[in-house]
């Protein structure tokens, strides 16, 4: 089976086999915290170091509803977006769907699915041979516990 | 010496681009997005090109095409636009050693020596690639020996889609080709009124021009024209400029919204532009000198009485502060000021500036002691301050002499944006919403 990942906006990856082909694009990037300084000076953490590896390709979302819930994922909570990270199964993307952008776990096996995480939710089948936009990678979530 | 080898990097239709990117429903829609105060059609999205919607072409010309085929209109978002071409340049500067930021969707990449696996039309593709998926953006590449041809090879790459948005023209036979199909105004530098000179001469295509004389195109036109004759040819003289020159001056003016009639209304205009130019003039970390006010009716409305007028004042000591510039633009505001017209438009220009520290003070300015007729310390630390908190949101701090909000919530003379879409990556508010 054969269906055409998009990029929202970007490029396009075959996915064969249920498999999607990853470009290898990825350079070394510098994780983690700067080495401390020769001198010592007070160095402050930096929360933006910790969720942000590429500013460029980094967006944020807010979400509306509880489809997604049980991946402790909760209305009006922040996402960080990043958009250099080559979506694979099992992620948490945003995905633009019936012109609306979505937040769902991606499943390519055993066939092509945006996974809701909620049981009240059904999966959305993407039929092969269509595209589905990929507007990016989820890569943290943040919630403020006390507004509420 | 290896061969110098540079890349233009060019974004596809990049404000539209920008505006569709947060729009999943108008992924397959016509878009336009129009100039200050939503006057004309400054970038259009590939469908509504094809639709034949021309640049530059004033709304009102097309309200019926809008309606017909359902195109999507916006204001010019330039917080938006800037934010994803920082992205852009960004993403191209961890590509690229030497970056050029050209323009706010066009940057030149210099690859001389640059030692790489892959070939000319790969690491293009690759820059295609990666920009896409990391910001959004579709981008065309050109490559050539020189910035001439660069330009002419990324203009290919945007017109022939079978290049699939990336053109190699390091080889001389394709260069000529190339250069053959191109009319001569396409070229970088030479435009329309030159080319329509050079066509007199019999010189039609860019490989007529690049089979010129050197020395007689620069005895007919200029030695800038020859410098384009012997980068056609493969020969590089323009230079790359990683930093961009030091601004010579600053103008910062806008059309009005609604016709300004009263003097109250035109010095809030000029103090707001007044207090945007001085906090450009900070960024740039230079003192301005002279500041020049202008006001003008507008000319295309010939019926009414049409007045101009500018006037140049001199500080008498450069400053960056805001307090200086707003007094003097004032002053010089209220000399040219006429009752009874309906100005369209103000601006205030900032020119003569010193870099900090050059300047001969004024002897009453400054003391040893750091104390004058006011300090300059003090100075500084609350424009340094103004900016600080500015610069958290837009114009949380503001001088009184720009006014504040009527009680319709909107100052006549602000810019006309009807259409303005969120500011989906610099305002938290603004923030996407997904589902």
């Amino acid at each position: 089976m054969s269906v055409l990942l998009v990029r929202h906006g970007g490029s396009a990856v075959h996915i064969k086999n249920g498999y999607a082909n990853i470009p290898l694009f990825r350079e070394a990037v510098s994780a983690g915290f700067p080495s401390p300084a020769e001198d010592y000076i007070e160095q402050s953490l930096d929360l933006n170091e910790h969720c942000i590896k590429r500013p460029a390709a980094t967006f944020f979302v807010r979400v509306q509803g509880d489809s997604m819930i049980d991946a402790g994922i909760y209305s009006e909570d922040m996402l960080v977006i990043d958009r250099s990270i080559p979506a694979a199964h099992g992620d948490i993307v945003i995905a633009g769907l019936h012109g609306e952008f979505t937040v769902k776990e991606l499943q390519l096996r055993p066939r092509t699915c945006l996974m809701p995480k909620n049981k009240a939710y059904s999966p959305i089948d993407i039929p092969e041979g269509s595209e589905l936009d990929i507007f990016g990678v989820v890569t943290h979530v943040i919630r403020n516990l006390r507004q509420k | 010496m290896p061969e110098p080898t540079f890349a233009l990097v060019d974004c596809n239709n990049f404000y539209a681009s920008c505006e569709k990117l947060f729009r999943p429903d108008l992924k397959q829609r016509p878009l336009v997005v129009l100039s200050n105060n939503d006057g004309c059609v400054v970038a259009r999205s590939k469908e509504a090109k094809a639709l034949g919607i021309k640049m530059g072409v004033p709304i009102f010309k097309i309200r019926h095409e809008l309606r017909q085929h359902n195109i999507a209109v916006f204001s010019s978002n330039y917080t938006l636009y800037a934010d994803m071409s920082a992205r852009v340049m960004r993403t191209l500067e961890e590509m690229a050693q030497r970056v050029e930021i050209y323009s706010i969707d066009e940057a030149f990449l210099d690859l001389t020596g640059t030692q790489s696996l892959l070939d000319n039309s790969q690491f293009g593709q690759q820059v295609r690639q990666i920009i896409g998926d990391w910001t959004g953006i579709t981008v065309c590449v050109g490559i050539a020996p020189t910035k001439t041809l660069a330009k002419l090879a990324n203009h290919a790459a945007k017109k022939y889609p079978a290049t699939q948005g990336v053109v190699d023209l390091s080889d001389r036979q394709r260069q000529q080709r190339l250069l053959g199909l191109l009319p001569v105004d396409e070229i970088w530098g030479i435009g329309r009124r030159l080319g329509l000179r050079l066509q007199q001469m019999g010189i039609n295509s860019a490989l007529d021009l690049a089979n010129a004389n050197p020395k007689n195109i620069r005895q007919h036109f200029s030695v800038v024209v020859e410098r384009t004759v012997r980068e056609l040819n493969g020969e590089s003289c323009i230079d790359f400029e990683e930093l961009p020159p030091t601004k010579k001056q600053i103008v910062c003016s806008r059309s009005f919204g609604e016709r300004v009639t009263s003097l109250q209304e035109m010095r809030e205009a000029i103090c707001k532009h007044s207090a945007r130019a001085a906090e450009k003039l900070r960024k740039e970390k230079r003192y301005a000198k002279i500041i020049t006010v202008f006001i003008r009716t507008s000319p295309f409305n010939a019926q009414q009485p049409q007045y101009a007028n500018s006037l140049s004042g001199e500080l008498s000591v450069p400053s960056d502060d805001s307090r200086d510039l707003i007094n003097q633009a004032i002053r010089l505001l209220e000399h040219i000021w006429r009752d009874g017209y309906a100005y369209a438009k103000a601006g205030v220009m900032l020119s003569d500036f010193y870099e900090p520290g050059v300047y001969q003070p004024d002897i009453f300015d400054q003391q040893p002691n750091g104390k004058g007729r006011r300090g300059h310390k003090e100075s500084q630390a609350l424009m340094s301050t103004l900016d600080k908190i500015n610069r958290q949101g837009k114009s949380k701090l503001f001088f009184a002499g720009q006014g504040v909000k009527n009680s319709s919530g909107t100052k006549s003379w602000v810019m006309k944006r009807e259409h303005l879409s969120p500011a989906y990556t610099t305002n938290w508010n603004d923030i996407l919403k997904v589902k």
